[in-house]
């Protein structure tokens, strides 16, 4: 019988456009303390540590150096993945799974503020003979593929303006979110053209936070936590990176992931055995590509379940109700930290006046933004 | 961009140069243009603005009563906010040195022609905890006749130069 893993501490900062007054040693200590109290822990207590940073994000290279103190890790094992927040989650699964230790610490964080030349670090992230010379915005790569997903499913810009507009609202009744405001579709759709059909509110603005989870083994999570929120399943995919060959309309890496979370959990129709869902928003069709991608809707039903409300707090199927990286910000290498923070703060009981209400089992699904096709996902049930 | 060839000249290729200045290979060039503007805090904050003002300062920890420069919000052994804030002295003693040959580009100096060599050492500073203290330079002082404890002190900027970064001291060297 495998073992069980739970959540059982979570720490943040909230999320906020920028955070000057702080470096990012502050950022992760603030919710590292924060988790280590909610956990009953202390850093002594901690096994292994797993932090999440990318070289050129950070603006370091070799970043993950520069880890250990903000976490009470010096002299402790600690390594960093230069992926996503759920990435390195999965790590630290797998070494409770393994016997490697019972208390593992999960650390992510963005300064996403401090990077003033953020198109050129993405366009620096496609390949340098083919794609690099064309001089083309990195957004391109956002609106071939929202163009190529709506042609095929037959999804709206409508439809797609209805997300920016549900995820802002929710982020205005979310104390941790940066980005709410109430806006109407035709704003969306007005808004300034990046690359068409992709425009300016489709896209997520940027946010610096940080967030720290706590995982343990079930007998140490059960001793320590009233309210331990177990791994019920986890997965991660990557295609190809090539932007010649890859799928535009279908993100089959959530695709993978999700059947193999599923597969652990022993979900079979997700739509049913799934309350909520957390999903990488950070253009706004995204959402909807995610949800078809992960069985929770069919091809070209998403688009139609927004525009009807029921992926709203009080839909049948609430999707971000934490307001999403549209409406708390993309958060880059941490985007899949807040999604699990909101699913545990959901389960728990303690997401305020955007609660759910019955809720047992949660999805966070997280996604590398352009122009990568690496998915990551995970169930967690109360 | 335009390929130049001492671009070329730096690569492992068996190519020749001219093959690839005439454009009968493909090449790319490609400088990335990336910039950060990192906020500092206020631990690394209060360091530099000090150190504009000519002074050192540090942090203490009340639990394991370490001072610590450069000063930090937390302490990473005991996990609890640091304590007072200390001024310290700008004297302290070599821990540790080099004589270098090479620039941080990893570019020879002209040694032979004159050129001094460049000395990079820790400098436990004066009033903070043994072991704590500034890596920076040395200068006026013989790179052969340094040595392990050799006392030091800052050379400071003129007041109207310092900016607030580590540059504002000169380098360090050496008393007595
Ligand atoms: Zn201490």
């Amino acid at each position: 019988m495998t073992k069980r893993v739970a959540i059982i501490g979570i720490g943040t900062t909230g999320f906020r456009a920028t955070t000057p007054d702080l470096s990012y040693r502050e950022l992760t200590y603030e919710a590292a303390t924060k988790a280590y109290l909610d956990a009953g822990i202390e850093p002594k207590d901690v096994d292994a540590f797993v932090s999440t940073a990318e070289d050129f994000f950070e603006g370091y290279s070799i970043a993950d150096e520069y880890s250990p103190d903000q976490l009470g890790a010096v002299l402790k094992p600690i390594y960093t993945i230069p992926g996503d927040f759920i990435h390195s989650l999965a790590s630290a699964y797998m070494m409770i799974l393994s016997g490697i230790g019972d208390i593992m610490v999960v650390q992510g964080m963005s300064k996403a503020s401090n990077m003033l030349t953020l198109s050129e670090l993405v366009t620096f992230a496609m390949d340098p003979i083919y794609n690099r010379p064309l001089k083309e915005s990195p957004h391109a790569v956002a609106g071939m593929e929202m163009a190529r997903f709506m042609y095929e499913t037959g999804t709206t810009r409508e439809q797609c303006a209805k997300v920016v507009v549900k995820n802002k609202k929710n982020a205005l009744t979310n104390p941790l979110a940066g980005h709410g405001v109430l806006i109407d579709p035709d704003y969306v759709l007005n808004s300034e053209i990046v690359s068409f059909p992709l425009t300016q509110m489709d896209i997520s603005p940027h946010s610096d936070g940080a967030v720290v989870v706590v995982l343990a083994e079930e007998k140490t999570a059960k001793s320590l936590s009233d309210k331990p929120i177990w791994i019920r399943g986890i997965g991660w995919c990557s295609d190809t990176p090539g932007l010649e060959t890859r799928n535009w309309a279908e993100a089959v890496y959530a695709q993978i992931a999700a059947e193999m979370a599923y597969k652990m959990a022993g979900i079979r129709y997700p739509r049913k055995e799934i309350n909520f869902a957390e999903v990488n928003d950070e253009f706004s069709y995204k959402e909807l590509q995610h949800l078809e991608a992960m069985r929770i809707c069919k091809k070209g039903e998403a688009g139609p379940l927004t525009e009807m409300g029921g992926t709203e707090i009080d839909g049948e199927f609430p999707v971000n109700p934490s307001g999403g990286c549209l409406g708390v910000g993309n958060l880059y290498e941490l985007n899949g930290g807040h999604k699990v923070l909101e699913v545990v703060r959901q389960l728990r009981g303690e997401a305020g006046k955007n609660q759910l209400k019955d809720v047992t089992t949660g999805i966070a699904q997280s996604w590398r933004g352009i122009p990568t096709t690496t998915g990551t996902v995970v169930i967690l049930s109360n | 961009m335009e390929i130049m060839e001492k671009d070329v000249a730096k690569t492992a290729t068996k190519l020749k140069t001219q093959q690839i200045l005439e454009g009968k290979v493909l090449s790319v060039k490609w400088e990335p243009n990336l910039k950060y503007a990192w906020d500092n805090g206020p631990a690394l904050g209060r360091y530099l603005a000090e150190l504009k003002n000519g002074r050192i300062i540090a942090k203490k920890c009340n639990k394991c009563h370490r001072i610590m420069i450069p000063p930090r919000m937390f302490c990473e052994l005991c996990w609890r906010p640091t304590d007072e804030w200390v001024f310290v002295k700008d004297t302290g003693i070599v821990n540790t040195w080099v004589v270098s040959y090479v620039d941080w580009k990893a570019g020879r100096l002209d040694i032979k022609g004159g050129v001094r060599p460049i000395t990079p050492a820790v400098i436990e500073i004066d009033g903070a905890s043994k072991g704590m203290g500034i890596l920076h330079l040395l200068d006026e002082v013989d790179p052969w006749k340094i040595y392990r404890g050799m006392r030091v002190k800052a050379v400071w900027k003129p007041a109207e130069e310092r900016i607030g970064a580590i540059t504002d001291i000169k380098y360090f060297k050496p008393i007595e």
